[in-house]
């Protein structure tokens, strides 16, 4: 855990009010947040912000995390399960500096943990908060381009045009191809996108301890699901929903149920996969799991990282 | 009460640091709403006057502002309570039910049903109200089992002094989900949450 020893809060020094948003924008996005939990699924609209970061990178995910975050808090911030990529490192800098909040890691340790595109491997436990960056809250957007027709969608539980989007996934290709974003129905009433995590992760959703809320700042949307909520990945009878699986282990520490990243070594196609949840892999090998490639820094090549889907 | 009779001398102090002590508050406030039943107490809230307890105070100067429209109970119309409210929260009040954004019920004699509240709209039931209702104790009453989003298996509460009636219109509330008010209940400085996707079984009952 980095504890930093910033500024004080009312310090001359410090621009920002604590947190960085004002008070009268924290109470408005407090007040989105307890109507989102009391109505699991549902997109409430809210008064985004201008953040310092572009909309893209995280400015649904930071609004929500400014607006909840105190001193108290230790706060993990991952990007497609890496905690030392650029936006992570970014984020994680940007609370430690105005948010006075010891930062870490270790998933186990943190009570608020923001995400790009992951849950974390380890199970989440009561007392934390996952915080999804979500680029577009919206999962009918794709298929009805008006808010006003989604919006009515929502209201009168009209889903017919996602199963028959399923449907058509299914006579194209013999399966449901979606693999990222893939949709969910929330205690069997609000269709809601998951953002773009893998549907590897969709199952993790389902009864977990924790609160998850979902902030999309471009599109000035909130929505949350309690801890202990159903969450269903949508599917047919003889079209089951299913996780992806890999034939390979994690070169670094051996792993065969977490979700592994296809990372391309050099030139002649050498690749290797790897833990995509870096805390989850780190862990594992410092208790003694040994992959076939353990020990390769990845250092020479690391440019090369394939993002991952 | 009009601004030329405001007695500032009359109006209690509230958080004596808002943004450390509202954040703290509000963490509760939403562990609470996604976890109905779980009891949270605010004994380090500053005292509100006479009429509002302590958690009724604290969930007010954490979520109200010039944004929100309040209903106050009659029975603290032109009160201390009201003019605290006013001072610190730069809440508008209003008469009518329907419009409020947040209620704050005192006298549960004359408590008006939750479905005078907003239930909320189709398309937007977020905007419903949210309905703090302040209540004798929340313990030492006849035992509720609770169940839903946010609820392992169930859970029991026992709150004090509730209408008669009161378990009948959270499951009429909950039943016409989308719609529906959420509910908080408080007593003196503690607080629960009863948000529309609840399901309340009186126990025996």
């Amino acid at each position: 855990m980095n504890t930093p020893v910033p500024a004080r809060a009312n310090a001359p020094e410090r621009y920002y009010n604590y947190a960085y948003l004002d008070e009268q924008t924290k109470r408005m996005i407090r007040r989105s947040i307890l109507k989102a939990l009391a109505i699991p699924g549902y997109q409430v609209p809210f008064g985004s912000r201008e953040m310092p970061v572009p909309y893209g990178w995280g400015t649904g995910g930071i609004q929500l995390t400014a607006a909840i975050i105190g001193p108290d808090d230790v706060y993990k911030c991952i990007d497609q399960g890496a905690d030392d990529t650029t936006n992570a490192v970014s984020i994680r800098r940007f609370f430690a500096n105005v948010a006075d909040v010891a930062t870490t890691e270790d998933t186990g340790e943190a009570t608020i943990i923001q995400t790009r595109h992951r849950i974390p491997e380890k199970p989440l436990k009561e007392g934390q908060v996952l915080v999804y960056q979500v680029p577009q809250p919206e999962p009918l957007r794709g298929l009805e381009a008006r808010e006003t027709e989604t919006r009515a969608m929502h209201a009168y539980e009209e889903y017919g045009l996602q199963y028959v989007s399923l449907y058509e996934n299914v006579s194209a290709y013999g399966r449901i191809a979606a693999t990222a974003g893939y949709p969910v129905m929330v205690e069997e009433r609000y269709l809601m996108s998951p953002s773009p995590i893998p549907k590897f992760d969709n199952p993790k959703m389902a009864q977990n301890e924790a609160v998850m809320l979902f902030g999309a700042g471009r599109e000035k949307r909130i929505y949350a699901v309690p801890p202990f909520t159903r969450v269903r990945s949508l599917d047919f009878e003889d079209y089951p929903f299913e996780t992806q699986t890999w034939e390979e282990t994690c070169a670094l520490c051996g792993a065969k149920d977490s979700y592994l990243d296809e990372v391309i070594l050099d030139d002649a196609g050498d690749k290797m996969f790897v833990c995509s949840d870096s805390h989850h892999c780190a862990e594992r090998r410092a208790a003694g799991h040994v992959g076939p490639m353990a020990g390769h820094t990845l250092d020479q090549d690391a440019a090369l990282k394939e993002p991952a889907q | 009460m009009s601004v030329a009779t405001l007695d500032l001398s009359r109006i209690a102090p509230a958080f004596a640091d808002p943004v450390r002590e509202s954040q703290a508050v509000f963490r509760e406030v939403m562990e609470c709403m996604a976890r109905p039943g779980r009891v949270t107490r605010f004994d380090r809230a500053p005292m509100a006057p006479n009429g509002l307890g302590k958690a009724a105070g604290a969930v007010a100067l954490t979520l109200f502002d010039f944004e929100t429209l309040v209903w106050l109970d009659p029975a603290l119309a032109d009160s201390e309570a009201e003019a605290w409210l006013r001072f610190h929260c730069g809440c508008p009040l209003t008469t009518k039910a329907q419009d409020a954004a947040f209620a704050i019920v005192t006298d549960m004699a004359k408590a008006p049903n939750l479905a005078a509240f907003n239930q909320g709209d189709a398309k937007y039931p977020d905007r419903s109200t949210t309905v703090i209702l302040q209540i004798a104790s929340l313990e030492g009453g006849p035992v509720v089992t609770l169940s839903g989003p946010g609820i392992q298996t169930t859970t029991d509460i026992a709150p004090q002094g509730l209408p008669q009636d009161f378990w009948t219109q959270i499951e009429t509330n909950q039943a016409q989900f989308q719609f529906g008010v959420d509910v908080l209940l408080v007593a003196s400085d503690q607080l629960l949450a009863l948000p529309r996707t609840t399901t309340a079984q009186i126990k025996g009952g």
